[in-house]
């Protein structure tokens, strides 16, 4: 099995200085692009290589490049984003890739700039994440002093410059637009679509955002061929992937596995199983908004395409895990205060929807709420959809809440007839 | 207002943008890392400095929630609350913590050491539950290794 | 010209609408009652609120459809939606609930209470049932200033206050704080809103967390006021606004739409300069003054008219002394009165000067003197000497509207007009707008290029600009280095433009100014770029002064000086404000001096006989604005006491002169005399329906459906209720019993709609949404430029050279405090500076005054003692004086070269 991502990371040891990542054979697809490909053909492998965006939406990559104006009347600067945000909670995949091999994605991002001919590209960073700031620095001015950044790369007549963006911190950063007013250094409200970034984007000028893991993949499309990266996966969907897992498992982490290896394989055979006395009750398969599943769904491949037929979505890809000895409505309610506190204000449905969901399980969850509140969270849950809400806020917020309803909906009836918690002294 | 040395970094880090007011954001970390926290006097500076007007600049710090208005301590705890850790009785944590240090999470200790503040998930979810001290993060939290955690940071 | 239409499809049935915008702005042109908040039809869409939901079809078979927002989904040819869909109705009574879960209830005590788009919008989405339990997010409340009120936990988060503020208003010290559900609204710190458009607020915002504080000191709810169609008497752009009255006082001054004149908005001076009218110096009955000056006695009515009459029985002559202040019709009355050689128009001799210049340059063509919506169109703007900010306020908002032009025209149509956001994110530089004055200007920071320079340099540079865009134009000699650089850019800009445009006028006193801008505007047009010309004027209705050609002041003081007349009338007028008091002095030398005024000036406290005028607000009358557009006002309320208006008072003396056969006794038949003496103003009666107008035999209704306490209102006085006062002058009554549907647009005496209780109803009353009135926007303009070549100004002036131990005074305006009446209100008191000499640090320095030092100003008028204010922008040998403020009235003689030093401190 092959593991590309992560192959020269070694867990407790420091990451690959430039030298060291040369060897290894880094950075030879930055030379075979600039000298041997155009920038069109980058595109074009990366299209069919079938890479699906790793930050939670699963946009296809090759195709969201292909949508940047190219040529000489094309506006200008052109700018590349890598979205190193990863505030989803129960997502922890980037960090690893960021602290274990930062010229990895200094080199996927060269290649990307490339491929749009962009001029300047910022890595977004989330400001908690101060190992991989560091390293990223290190590594940033170590790709400037050996021609792979800066004027003229490598001679090809390529320039670009790099830039390390650390976030003032919000969750809403993440967000592919609100990442470019925050950028900008503004308020991280999102703006409308259309126009897409990648017709007005930064500064109102030609802008790709694409998530550390996709960008990570690119250096290995590049050196390896399309075929050889979608014969990495299990299914349609090309490439490995870094799946993850936290609570009351044996083994929380995270490991690069074939793409669509299933829940079962990454819960038991990577993640250990349970912990002792404890048992599986339901899962979120890839970071707070994403709908529940239930140990029913353990053979479900862990791909964009099957997890949305089995009800919900790959997002970042790290299960968070929910036990028999938590309270299902807690969750929610602490995913939902989440989604509550992190809204950027900006639209209706998200503000006050997400306020009065978080009012109505925090009433249910104390003991104090009533059995129609089950039905209007129900309904707020449908207005949370898709298309209501100005971004992906809110819509993703009203997942956990509407799955957790229906999978859960004895323990919200219990709490309220029981007017408490039943976990709470457990 | 601003420092000679304050302005200095601010220049340094908005020549990465070609607005100047793109470095807001960076103007406020810096100030931050230097005083602690954001200052009335700071905001009228580096508005001034980087020629935005006070309320964009305040409208933009107050959306962020690493930026901080008010004092805190020399210290800022921020302890995950989000869904991992929760799951991992990360409340359990919160409140000891607000025990030890005698105050409730958004205050600052009477001696000014600590800042204890509830934080988003800080990606360490597979090694609930999860702190950081200032620039240090600290993981698979019980009851036992808090003390001596805490002991490090005078 | 018509527009293309597309069809679309609501509730599966068909409907014509314009073609390019959002299907939001196209149902409520079509009438459906759909909500919305944060779309305004000035601010477009930005797809925040969520409320204007409908569902929207793929096609006929499309039975599921999808919701989406009818503000951001574009009104394309085909489109099918349904706004009665059971799931879009319930999306948006859902949104109403959110953004009320925070909302106080406190409707009772809220000043929006009654016209408070929100409690429109929540009974129209049906929400009634309140089933949040939780606490309610709390905020402290912000000082703003005198004009505005804040009560943020009122907000909505509609965002439409940060969003006209800034993005269309240009301020910079209002925004969004925090986020979530908790988003505030204000500024950094308490304290004065600097916008000069900070009013506005109170109309944009849909609830009541931004209120009129005017309006708090004496309040009346909407439905209470009496109101009336009238024009902004603060400046000479004539913006529309509707004054609410009760119990005889005026409450407050909301916008009337006018789309070719103010649009959606006015300047704070405009809507809160309105308190003169309830002044406690307001004169209220007439006085006359003994032989030998000591007080003025009051008189009654009957007493004040017979001593007139005897007056004027006696005397061999009168000067009229007329005023750019006072309407059409008071100064025509006065002219039939003194006889057109004895009426004189009441501007000093270079007011005149400079009145007459840009009426002649407007006559003389080609170019055309554009509305305030042509300002906003333009993509190419130019403006010589004008700080236009603080001498013609609304125009400044025009001209931020006017930089995006090209910007926008430039995206080619990839994103629609509407979208306000993406558009905004689109098209980040602006212009080109060049600005030329002698001091900084507010709109410096949006302009292209904004340089200083004395007022002969600015002309001198207009003229370098209209030469080389058509060789025949006069060149001015030694442009060079810098400026011809700058002339140049300026030329090819406004060459390139599709709309150029050059404003100008009087605010500098520079005749060779206005005579550059002339040039330039005509250059474009000579080279086929038709530009526009806006020239600046002072006063409401400077541009009717100058077409009722009076002679200026001087000719005045001499048929008084020779005898020609011995009794002078004074209408409307203060004028120790414009002139040296040495002149001035002089008319009263004549036997018999009768002021009509409505305030206590230093002209009351000298004439021997004063009468009492009606303001605005209790009288009609015609104003021509500085786009030569006659407009209307009406009364709000009827003159009381011994006040009258000044016509009438005019009236009675030239039947007592034999000047007039009998009484007009209607405003209508002067106007339509006054159309048939003075050809200029031959269509101004078209301005608005005359007296005898009715809409189904009834006359339109000042009062609303829901007037309250009119049995009671003077109930303390006399128990029967009284018969409302007449009005033999309009087609107005001051009753609920009339017309209370839509009436012309020239007659809208409110906007008002069934379940339309806020100024949103305004839709309502538009042919389509954000467009013109229905019927067309009010006003006749009175003045076409003729076509044809263009005979150029042909003497550029020579290079400004300072001259030794003299400096060049320039005029400054204040907002605040350079109009003579607006400072009346509380508020924009408050606001004026105090007097200052502005001085560039070099000068200053030369001159030895230290910073905040005073400096001593030897003028024609006399002496001032006056604190230093550094401007350092300001030419070498310049200095500056703000107009009119208080100590300053009259000192300004523009143009003059005066003497400095420095003074002692005290
Ligand atoms: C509220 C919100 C938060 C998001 N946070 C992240 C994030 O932290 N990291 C990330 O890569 N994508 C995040 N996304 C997704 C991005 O908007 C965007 O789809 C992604 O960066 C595109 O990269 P990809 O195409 O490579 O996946 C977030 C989306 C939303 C709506
Ligand atoms: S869904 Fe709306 S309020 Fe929520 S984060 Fe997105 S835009 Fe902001
Ligand atoms: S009016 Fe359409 S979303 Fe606000």
């Amino acid at each position: 099995m092959e593991t590309p991502l992560t192959a020269n990371i070694r867990p407790g040891r420091e990451p690959l200085d430039i030298a060291a990542y040369r060897k290894n054979g880094g950075y030879r697809a930055v030379q075979k692009a600039l000298r041997s490909m155009a920038p069109e053909e980058v595109t074009g492998a990366v299209k069919d290589a079938n890479l699906k965006g790793r930050g939670g939406a699963g946009f296809d990559a090759g195709q969201k490049w292909s949508l940047v104006p190219m040529g000489g009347n094309a506006h200008r600067p052109k700018y590349l984003v890598v979205n190193a945000d990863e505030m989803e909670p129960g997502s922890f995949k980037d960090r690893l890739l960021m602290e274990g091999d930062p010229h990895q994605l200094i080199e996927g991002a060269i290649l990307a700039a490339y491929a749009i001919q962009a001029d300047a590209a910022f890595i977004f960073l989330r400001w908690e994440y101060r190992l991989a700031a560091g390293l990223l620095k290190q590594a940033i001015a170590g790709a400037y002093r050996s021609g792979f950044l800066g004027r003229n790369v490598l001679g090809s007549g390529y320039s670009l410059e790099l830039n390390l963006h650390i976030s003032g911190g919000r969750y809403m950063c993440g967000e592919e637009t609100g990442m470019l007013n925050a950028i900008e250094g503004r308020r991280a409200n999102p703006r409308s679509k259309p126009p897409y970034p990648q017709a007005s984007g930064l500064w109102g000028k030609p802008t790709v955002v694409n998530n550390v893991e996709t960008i990570c993949n690119i250096p290995h499309i590049v050196n390896n061929g399309a075929g050889w990266f979608r014969g990495l996966s299990r299914t349609g969907e090309g490439g490995t992937k870094i799946y993850g897992a936290s609570g009351r498992v044996r083994s929380p982490g995270a490991w690069e596995l074939p793409m669509g290896t299933t829940l079962r394989e990454i819960l038991e055979e990577h993640a250990g199983g349970m912990q002792a006395g404890y048992r599986l009750r339901g899962l979120l398969p890839g970071g707070a908004s994403t709908d529940f599943l239930t140990p029913a769904h353990l053979d479900v491949k862990m791909d964009f395409g099957s997890v949305e037929t089995a009800g919900s979505r790959l997002g970042t890809g790290t299960v968070i895990v929910l036990d028999n000895r938590s309270c299902p409505v807690g969750m929610v309610l602490n995913l939902e205060r989440f989604f509550a506190r992190e809204s950027c204000g900006w639209c209706t449905p998200c503000w006050g929807g997400l306020q009065f969901v978080a009012q109505l399980l925090t009433g249910i969850e104390a003991g104090q709420g009533r059995m129609e509140d089950i039905g209007l969270l129900e309904r707020l849950a449908g207005m949370l959809a898709p298309g209501h809400t100005y971004c992906a806020l809110a819509p993703g917020a009203a997942e956990p809440l509407a799955s957790a309803l229906r999978f859960f909906r004895d323990d919200f009836e219990r709490h309220i007839r029981e007017k408490r918690c039943p976990w709470r002294d457990a | 207002m601003l420092s000679d040395e304050e302005k200095e970094e601010i220049n340094a880090a908005a020549a990465a943008y070609p607005v100047r007011q793109a470095a807001a954001i960076d103007a406020l970390r810096i100030v931050q890392r230097r005083r602690g926290w954001v200052p009335d006097e700071a905001i009228a500076g580096v508005s001034e400095f980087l020629k935005m007007p006070a309320a964009e600049l305040d409208g933009v710090a107050s959306f962020y929630n690493l930026i901080f208005r008010r004092p805190v301590g020399r210290h800022v705890i921020l302890v995950c609350d989000s869904v991992s850790c929760w799951l991992m009785k990360s409340d359990r944590l919160l409140e000891r913590m607000s025990g030890i240090l005698g105050v409730e999470t958004g205050q600052t200790t009477a001696d000014g050491r600590f800042t204890l503040l509830p934080s988003v998930c800080l990606g360490a979810c597979d090694r609930a539950p999860v702190m950081m001290i200032d620039e240090d993060l600290h993981t698979d939290l019980d009851g036992e290794n808090i003390d001596k955690i805490l002991e490090r940071y005078e | 010209m018509s527009t293309p239409t597309v069809r679309i499809f609501v509730e599966s049935r068909p409907y014509e609408v314009e073609a390019g915008q959002n299907l939001l702005s196209a149902c409520l042109t079509l009438g459906f009652d759909l909500p919305y908040f944060c779309w305004h039809p000035a601010l477009h869409s930005v797809g925040a609120c969520r409320q204007c939901a409908v569902k929207q079809f793929r096609n006929e078979n499309d039975a599921k459809g999808r919701i989406v927002m009818a503000c951001m989904t574009p009104a394309a040819d085909g489109v099918r939606i349904s706004i009665d869909d059971p799931e879009a109705h319930a999306f948006r009574a859902a949104v109403i609930e959110w953004l009320m879960l925070n909302h106080p209830h406190d409707c009772p005590v809220c000043d929006e209470g009654g016209e408070c788009h929100l409690q429109d919008m929540t009974v129209m989405t049906g929400h009634w049932r309140r089933r949040y339990r939780g606490k309610k997010r709390t905020f402290y409340n912000q000082d703003l200033g005198p004009f505005v009120g804040h009560e943020m936990n009122r907000c909505i988060q509609c965002y439409r206050c940060v969003r006209f503020y800034r993005d269309y208003a240009g301020g910079g010290d209002l925004a969004a704080f925090s986020l979530r559900s908790q988003v505030f609204f204000g500024r950094h710190r308490s304290g004065v809103l600097e916008s000069g458009f900070s009013g506005n607020l109170v109309e944009v915002c849909p609830t009541g967390v931004f209120t009129d504080k005017s309006l708090k000191r004496h309040y009346t709810r909407k439905w209470d006021l009496e109101t009336a169609p009238s024009v902004c008497v603060h400046c000479a752009l004539g913006c529309n606004t509707i004054p609410g009255a009760r119990y005889g006082t005026l409450r407050r001054i909301s916008n009337r739409f006018n789309g070719k004149v103010n649009g959606y908005f006015l300047c704070d001076r405009g809507r809160f300069g309105y308190e003169f009218v309830n002044s406690a110096s307001r004169l209220r009955s007439p006085l006359m003054r003994g032989v030998g000056g000591g007080p003025a006695a009051p008189l009654s009515d009957k007493t004040a008219l017979n001593r007139l009459e005897e007056i004027i029985a006696g005397s061999r002559g009168i000067a009229g002394i007329g005023s750019p202040r006072a309407s059409l019709e008071a100064n025509f009355a006065l002219r039939r009165l003194a006889g057109p050689d004895l009426f004189f128009s009441g501007l000093s001799g270079q007011e005149q000067a400079l009145a007459q210049k840009a009426l002649s340059v407007l006559k003389a063509g080609p170019a055309r003197c554009v509305s305030l919506k042509e300002v906003r169109e333009s993509d190419a703007v130019l403006v010589l000497g004008e700080d236009v900010t603080n001498f013609a306020p609304l125009l400044d908002l025009a001209l931020r509207q006017s930089v995006r032009q090209k910007p926008t025209r430039e995206l080619g149509g990839v994103i629609p007009a509407w979208d306000d956001t993406a558009m905004r994110e689109a098209t980040r530089h602006q212009g080109p707008l060049f600005i030329v004055t002698p001091a900084p200007t507010r709109l410096d920071g949006i302009s292209t290029s904004a340089c200083r320079a004395a007022p002969d340099e600015v002309a001198r540079l207009g003229f370098a600009v209209a030469s080389l865009v058509d060789g025949k134009a006069p060149a001015p000699l030694a442009v060079d280095g810098e400026a011809r650089r700058l002339a140049d850019a300026i030329a090819r800009a406004l060459e390139e433009a599709e709309r150029p445009l050059v404003i100008a006028g009087t605010g500098l006193g520079s005749e060779a100014v206005m005579e550059a801008a002339a040039n330039v505007a005509w250059a474009l047009s000579t080279a086929g770029r038709p530009a526009g010309l806006c020239l600046a004027l002072p006063e409401a209705n400077s541009m009717g002064a100058a077409l009722m050609e009076g002679g200026p002041l001087t000719q005045a003081v001499a048929a008084v000086e020779s005898g020609e007349a011995d009794t002078v009338v004074i209408l409307e007028n203060n004028l120790y404000r414009r002139a040296v008091p040495a002149l001035v002095d002089k008319l009263f030398t004549a036997r018999n001096v009768i002021a009509i005024d409505y305030l206590d000036n230093a002209m009351m406290a000298r004439a021997g006989m004063v009468l009492p005028a009606a303001t605005f607000a209790e009288s009609d009358g015609t104003l021509v604005n500085s786009e030569g557009r006659a407009q209307r006002f009406f009364k709000v309320m009827p003159p009381e006491g011994g006040v009258k208006e000044s016509w009438r008072w005019i009236e009675a003396m030239a039947v007592a002169a034999g000047a007039l056969e009998k009484p007009w006794g209607t405003i209508g038949s002067l106007i339509r005399q006054m159309s048939e003496e003075v050809p200029a103003l031959d269509a101004a009666g078209e301005a608005a329906p005359g007296d005898g107008f009715r809409l189904h035999d009834q006359k339109v209704a000042r009062q609303s459906r829901g007037f309250s306490g009119r049995t009671a209102m003077r109930a303390d006085v006399n128990v029967r209720e009284d018969r409302p006062p007449g009005d033999r002058d309009s087609p107005l009554t001051f009753s609920m019993e009339g017309f209370q549907d839509r009436p012309p647009a020239p007659l809208v005496p409110r906007y008002w709609s069934p379940g339309w209780n806020s100024v949103q109803a305004l839709n309502k009353f538009q042919e389509e949404v954000g467009g013109p009135l229905r019927g067309g926007d009010p006003g006749r303009r009175l003045i076409e430029p003729a076509p044809g070549p263009p005979a150029y100004f042909n003497q550029p002036p020579a290079p400004f050279a300072r001259r030794r131990g003299l400096w060049l005074l320039a005029p400054l305006y204040h907002i605040f405090g350079s109009e003579e009446l607006s400072v009346f209100s509380l508020g924009v008191r408050q606001l004026a500076p105090a007097s200052y000499l502005a001085l560039n640090h070099a000068d200053a320095a030369g001159l030895g005054v230290p910073a905040r030092g005073l400096a001593e100003l030897e003028t024609e008028a006399g002496f001032l003692r006056l604190p230093v204010r550094l401007i350092d922008s300001l030419p070498d040998g310049v200095c500056a004086v703000p107009v009119c403020l208080e100590g300053l009235e009259g000192a300004v003689s523009r143009g003059e070269y005066v003497r400095l030093r420095a003074a002692p401190e005290e």
